[in-house]
């Protein structure tokens, strides 16, 4: 193993790290975004926003997320949509994760006994009342682990952006072995550095569930 | 007679409307009729018992007066104002809500909000739809739960106390928003024994304010010492109704015999 030769690049690893960091969270918010409006439009009363958030649902899970990368970065613009390789990035991993995210937060508010909207409803409060002080809070506490599943799993996937000439990690470590011929040592590099990434979230997410518990 | 038994009624309704009535309440889930045409009527002040076999309807009844469940066919009438009323969307919903203040409901299996302090449990409901001051509510609050002999679990969580204790405070909660009817189905079942007296007390003492109860409940002894009136329905039909005495020792119908034989044996 090449070990001054890993010293050597590994600011530039580093800084590569902080763009997966990045592209990572943005897309974890608009996924949180786009999750909870599926949520909404999957339990809400109008059936035609059922059907199209099942529609979806189905259609982001029901294929790989480097199709609708490259359908998004190579085949925007032959429909008019330019987007730089970051922005592309985050917008197709959010609205990838997104599709999970709306199941696992429809599937918190599903977990909340029925019998609490009932007594919600009973005294007065109306359905909106209902979901916001009392189903809502419940299922906030069912929603973070699975949230953090989904999380952890979209800081893996964010190494497909590499495909679209994102420069991050994986990105980074394949530039790397180009011009060193040592691949074992650059993915050590960003295979480490992704553990620790993942690390950090999971602790957010071990912080957010203690914080969280059930009294 | 009591203040409560002479004072005129509101919501629009003449002063000799019953408090509750239903009439030729039909409900079916699938090609199952659960209710095949319910009359019922209680008046200010009375308490009415529904006891009967598992599945001939009581829930089902209890729920669709307030709503939990929609008639087919059929109306329920809250001191003169249909709850079941013709209206649709967001004016329904407007009404629906309105009507259900003034009916506080007790569940089976309490309910109440794990979130929540009993506190927090009891002045919900107040402080959002009535408008009142925190002081104002908090007061009440207190007033309540030192009836029902919780003042000092104010500030617990729900999942601190026994199964009496929740029951307890969810009747509080239900009393905080100054109903005019209560409505219990099976306040108790849920209960170990040791535990139904404390809350069968408080439904006495209930009573004895004039408080219109509308009480479902396999537990025949109390309701005998409570009701004015019980109610015998079975598959979906009040099979007969009366006085608490006469129903226990001369029940006319065949079924309501064998219901009671049966019950009363253990
Ligand atoms: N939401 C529902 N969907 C389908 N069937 C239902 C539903 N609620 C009740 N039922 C059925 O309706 C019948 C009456 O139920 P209900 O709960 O009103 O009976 P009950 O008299 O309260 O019985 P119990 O003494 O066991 O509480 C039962 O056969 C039950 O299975
Ligand atoms: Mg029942």
């Amino acid at each position: 193993m090449d070990l001054d030769l890993m010293i050597k690049v590994t600011p530039f690893f580093v800084e590569a790290a902080w763009v997966t960091v990045q592209i990572s969270v943005l897309s974890l918010v608009l996924g949180l975004a786009m999750g909870a409006l599926g949520a909404w439009a999957r339990l809400g009363r109008s059936r035609p926003l059922r059907v199209l958030g099942g529609a979806y649902v189905s259609l982001f899970r029901g294929t790989p997320c480097l199709i609708q990368l490259f359908v998004l970065y190579f085949g925007g613009p032959q429909v008019g949509i330019n987007l730089d390789p970051f922005t592309a990035g985050v917008i197709g991993l959010g609205v990838n994760i997104g599709a999970y995210m709306t199941e696992s937060i429809r599937g918190a508010i599903l977990a909340v006994e029925r019998g609490q909207t009932e007594a919600a409803r009973s005294l007065g409060l109306s359905r909106g009342q209902a979901m916001r002080r009392i189903v809502l809070p419940q299922a906030a506490r069912l929603m973070i682990r699975p949230l953090g599943v989904n999380s952890v799993a979209l800081i893996k996937g964010s190494a497909l952006v590499s495909t679209i000439s994102v420069v991050e990690l994986t990105y980074t470590a394949q530039r790397f072995i180009g011009s060193t011929y040592k691949p074992f040592e650059m993915f050590a590099i960003a295979a480490v550095l992704y553990m620790a990434i993942i690390y950090g979230a999971i602790r957010c997410v071990q912080w957010l569930d203690a914080r969280h518990a059930i009294d | 007679m009591s203040d409560t038994m002479t004072r005129p009624a509101t919501g629009g309704g003449k002063a000799t409307r019953p408090m509750i009535e239903v009439k030729d309440a039909h409900k079916s889930f699938g090609a199952i009729e659960v209710l095949k045409g319910i009359d019922l009527s209680v008046e200010r002040g009375q308490i009415v018992a529904i006891i009967g076999p598992s599945g001939s309807g009581k829930s089902t009844l209890l729920r669709s007066i307030n709503h939990l469940e929609s008639l087919d066919r059929g109306e329920i009438w809250l001191d003169g104002v249909q709850v079941n009323a013709p209206l649709t969307g967001k004016a329904f919903e407007r009404h629906i809500n309105a009507v259900r203040q003034r009916m506080g409901m007790v569940f089976q299996h309490f309910n109440l909000f794990p979130h929540l302090t009993v506190m927090e449990n009891v002045t919900l409901a107040p402080r959002l739809l009535q408008g009142l001051s925190g002081e104002a509510v908090r007061a009440r609050a207190e007033k309540l739960l030192d009836k029902v002999g919780l003042a000092d679990k104010a500030e617990a969580y729900p999942s601190r106390l026994s199964g009496g204790q929740k029951q307890r405070v969810a009747i509080a909660r239900a009393l905080a928003m100054e109903p005019k009817v209560m409505l219990f189905d099976e306040a108790t079942s849920a209960l170990d024994p040791e535990l139904v007296d404390e809350v069968n007390l408080v439904m006495k003492q209930l009573a004895q304010e004039h408080m219109t109860m509308l009480i479902v409940t396999h537990e025949m002894r109390f309701a005998g010492e409570v009701a004015d009136r019980v109610l015998f329905m079975d598959g979906g039909v009040v099979v007969e109704e009366g006085p608490p005495d006469r129903i226990f020792t001369a029940p006319k119908a065949e079924r309501t015999r064998a219901f009671l034989r049966k019950y009363l044996r253990d």
